[in-house]
């Protein structure tokens, strides 16, 4: 029984086609890499996945989709807004409740973030915007999580802090992937995609970038 | 000879405009009518450099009750426009909100006057009202300029509260903030031209001092004006902002006139019906016949009139304004003057846009007569300086290269040709504030719209003084209009903060 599924799909912006019949399944638990050229249409295609759900999935999207004025941890919370009343979100706005710190601040402090907690995001780095767009996205209580390139502004080592973070706590995660050996390590799936149609869906067991390299090639 | 205009369509727009205010010049009334306008002058200048701060106890009282109409005018129009920003798709709150904020603070005063008489009411809803429209237009635009971004992040089924208190607001509240101070600034000037009309504020104090000729009084009301203005990102703090509120509402006057609801009911259902029908024991033929008298009487012995010279003064008063703004940057930039000469333009300028047009008008009526004249340089000082301080301002990041010309051959080849796009969009945008003040400062006796408005309510004829209001906020919508039109075929664009 699969999670979400995409049946010969099409999709594109102002009348210009980007994805070209892409069939997907994708199942519970599964985390899958999705790789290709830029432009190749990975973000059209977790855009797609994303409105399949509902909504019902956490989004890392590749511009972080952060509100600048607001604090890290502000940010983060944004990821919990749908499950408290207004009142209580106000009041949170206005002043941090304990409570909300108390559950915020461990998923800062897993992304190296703790000493930022209260310093506005317009002011950070745009590696530790990357990781609070991960935390809000972590914070959400939704079990499938959907990256656009959640590793494209950090280091190596912040990189692997990021995707184990990511595989911890949520079920099943779809992350779009500039870096091939990453992406084979922290998946179990590898979709790749080349002028909108996929073209190499299957699992990483045994498998190393170079197997990845004619996706990339000409 | 290769003519520039014809490749420039900037260039030919002003010659356009030139030519109007030259044709409007040759026809307007510019006498210049007092006996002794210059000895008058010079016990003016006299005046103002020998300020008399203790020339009467009620000048602190005078300031305090202008800075307190000001913040209670401003906070409740803010919060006003700020709710009605949120509606502002709505068709009917935008045409409403153009409506209100075409109308001059102080013919909404002179309204409210007929229905509160003196009471502070008057005042305070004289400024909240036409600034909820202003307000309203230009948080509706910061609003939809905010960044959308963070929108597709938010998780699904959060409240539409919820998802504007915290995606949509942090990101506006700056320019909010911003905004709001400079409405208040505005605000502190309104606050002090309503003292003309009768409300205890500066502009009541000016009017008695400038009658009496006690000119040491005048210089020192308008200095303590500018400290105000000048120091108000000092004393307006957020966490004093309650304090001053409450203290506003304290301070007023609220005995000095009784609110009677037979008044405010009167004034509905009498006092603004056409006159005709009022007495007309049945609308029937004649009736409307006497209807169309009164309307014909209106409409060619002072509505178009009116509005002629109203047009007149407007043309004439923004091309002068483009015309000094052009002579008025380079004192404050840096291109053409060192720290010392800026420092002294800068003084210059500030002081020249903190006072009111209506005050400088008022001024230079007292020393020449009644003429478009005093109304034209008032206008022209006050719009030029503002204009001239946001195109000097601009001068300060532009990059020349180092072999640059120097003096005038620096202003006309290289900085000029460079910011005038700039100063047009600032003109035009200003189009609509001059004419609105044009046509109030028929209340000082220039024959525009203002001054049959203001007879009109001295005759207590308050249907034909509303009909009067109704044709001058239209012909403020409809300059509106073709200003914005104008700076859209031209590709001019100012920022929004400039409201």
């Amino acid at each position: 029984m699969s999670l979400i599924e995409l049946r010969e799909a099409t999709a594109g912006y102002n009348g210009h086609r980007i994805l070209h019949d892409v069939s997907l399944s994708i199942r519970q638990g599964e985390r899958v890499a999705l790789v290709g050229r830029s432009g190749a249409g990975k973000s059209t295609l977790l855009r797609l996945l994303y409105e399949r759900v509902n909504g019902d999935a956490a989004l890392v999207p590749q511009d972080f989709g952060l509100v600048k004025a607001l604090s890290v941890f502000h940010n983060i919370y944004i990821g919990r807004l749908n499950k408290h009343s207004v009142w209580r979100n106000l009041a949170n706005l206005v002043k941090p409740l304990q409570s909300e710190v108390d559950g915020i601040r461990p998923v800062a402090a897993r992304l190296e973030l703790e000493v930022k907690l209260f310093d506005s995001v317009g002011t950070l780095s745009g590696g530790q915007q990357q990781r609070t767009a991960v935390g809000r996205a972590l914070y959400q209580q939704e079990t499938i999580l959907l990256g656009d390139e959640p590793v494209s502004s950090v280091d190596e080592h912040q990189a692997r802090t990021i995707l184990e973070s990511i595989a911890d706590s949520k079920k099943t995660v779809i992350l779009a992937m500039h870096d091939t050996a990453l992406a084979l390590e922290y998946s179990d799936r590898v979709v790749a995609l080349r002028d909108g149609r996929v073209v190499f869906d299957e699992s990483c067991d045994g498998m190393t970038p170079a197997d990845l390299k004619p996706i990339y090639a000409g | 000879m290769e003519a520039v205009w014809r490749n420039s369509p900037t260039v030919r727009t002003s010659l356009v405009f030139l030519a109007i205010a030259l044709a409007c010049l040759a026809v307007a009334d510019i006498a210049i009518t007092t006996v002794n306008p210059w000895t008058e002058m010079g016990r003016l200048v006299a005046g103002i450099f020998t300020p008399n701060f203790f020339a009467t106890e009620n000048l602190g009282m005078a300031l305090v009750l202008t800075v307190a109409f000001a913040i209670l005018g401003v906070v409740i129009g803010n919060v006003l426009g700020f709710l009605l920003a949120l509606v502002f798709h709505s068709r009917m709150v935008r045409v409403g909100c153009a409506f209100v904020r075409a109308v001059h603070e102080l013919f909404w005063a002179l309204i409210f006057l007929q229905i509160f008489g003196l009471s502070p009411l008057t005042g305070i809803l004289a400024i909240a009202i036409p600034y909820a429209g202003i307000i309203a237009k230009v948080y509706a635009e910061i609003l939809e300029e905010a960044d959308k971004r963070p929108l597709q992040a938010v998780p699904a089924g959060s409240s539409r509260a919820s998802v504007f208190l915290f995606v949509c607001l942090p990101d506006v509240w700056a320019h909010f903030k911003n905004y709001s101070l400079y409405r208040l600034e505005c605000g502190l000037r309104s606050s002090a031209v309503l003292g003309f009309v009768g409300l205890p504020t500066l502009g009541f104090y000016l009017e008695t001092a400038f009658r009496q000729g006690q000119y040491s009084e005048v210089s020192a009301l308008l200095i303590l004006f500018y400290v105000i203005i000048a120091s108000m990102r000092v004393w307006m703090r957020k966490p004093l902002l309650p304090i001053y509120i409450l203290v506003s509402l304290l301070i007023l006057p609220w005995g000095a006139a009784k609110i009677d609801t037979a008044n405010i009911v009167r004034f509905f259902t009498q006092d603004i019906v056409p006159h005709p029908i009022r007495t007309a024991e049945t609308i029937d033929g004649p009736a409307l016949a006497a209807l169309w008298d009164w309307f014909e009487h209106l409409l060619v012995g002072q509505a178009i009139p009116g509005a002629i010279d109203t047009m007149l003064l407007t043309m004439i008063a923004l091309v002068a304004s483009g015309l000094l703004a052009l002579a008025f940057f380079p004192l404050i930039s840096p291109l053409f003057y060192g720290r010392f000469g800026r420092s002294a333009g800068h003084i210059f300028l500030v002081v020249v846009r903190s006072t009111p047009e209506y005050i400088l008008a008022y001024i230079f009526l007292q020393l020449w007569g009644p003429s478009m004249l005093p109304a034209i340089v008032a206008l022209a000082l006050h719009n030029g300086a503002i204009i001239g301080h946001l195109v000097g301002r601009y001068t300060e990041e532009m990059k020349l290269r180092t072999d640059a010309a120097r003096g005038l051959n620096l202003y006309a080849y290289e900085v000029t040709p460079r910011l005038y796009g700039q100063l047009l969009a600032f003109l035009f945008y200003r189009w609509e504030v001059i004419l609105r003040e044009t046509a109030i400062l028929g209340i000082l006796g220039i024959a525009t719209l203002g001054f049959y408005i203001d007879s009109a309510f001295a005759d207590i004829r308050a249907d034909r003084a509303l009909f009067l209001i109704l044709l001058t906020a239209l012909l403020n919508i409809g300059v509106d209009a073709l200003s914005r039109a104008i700076r859209a075929r031209l590709h001019l664009r100012t920022t929004i903060e400039q409201g």
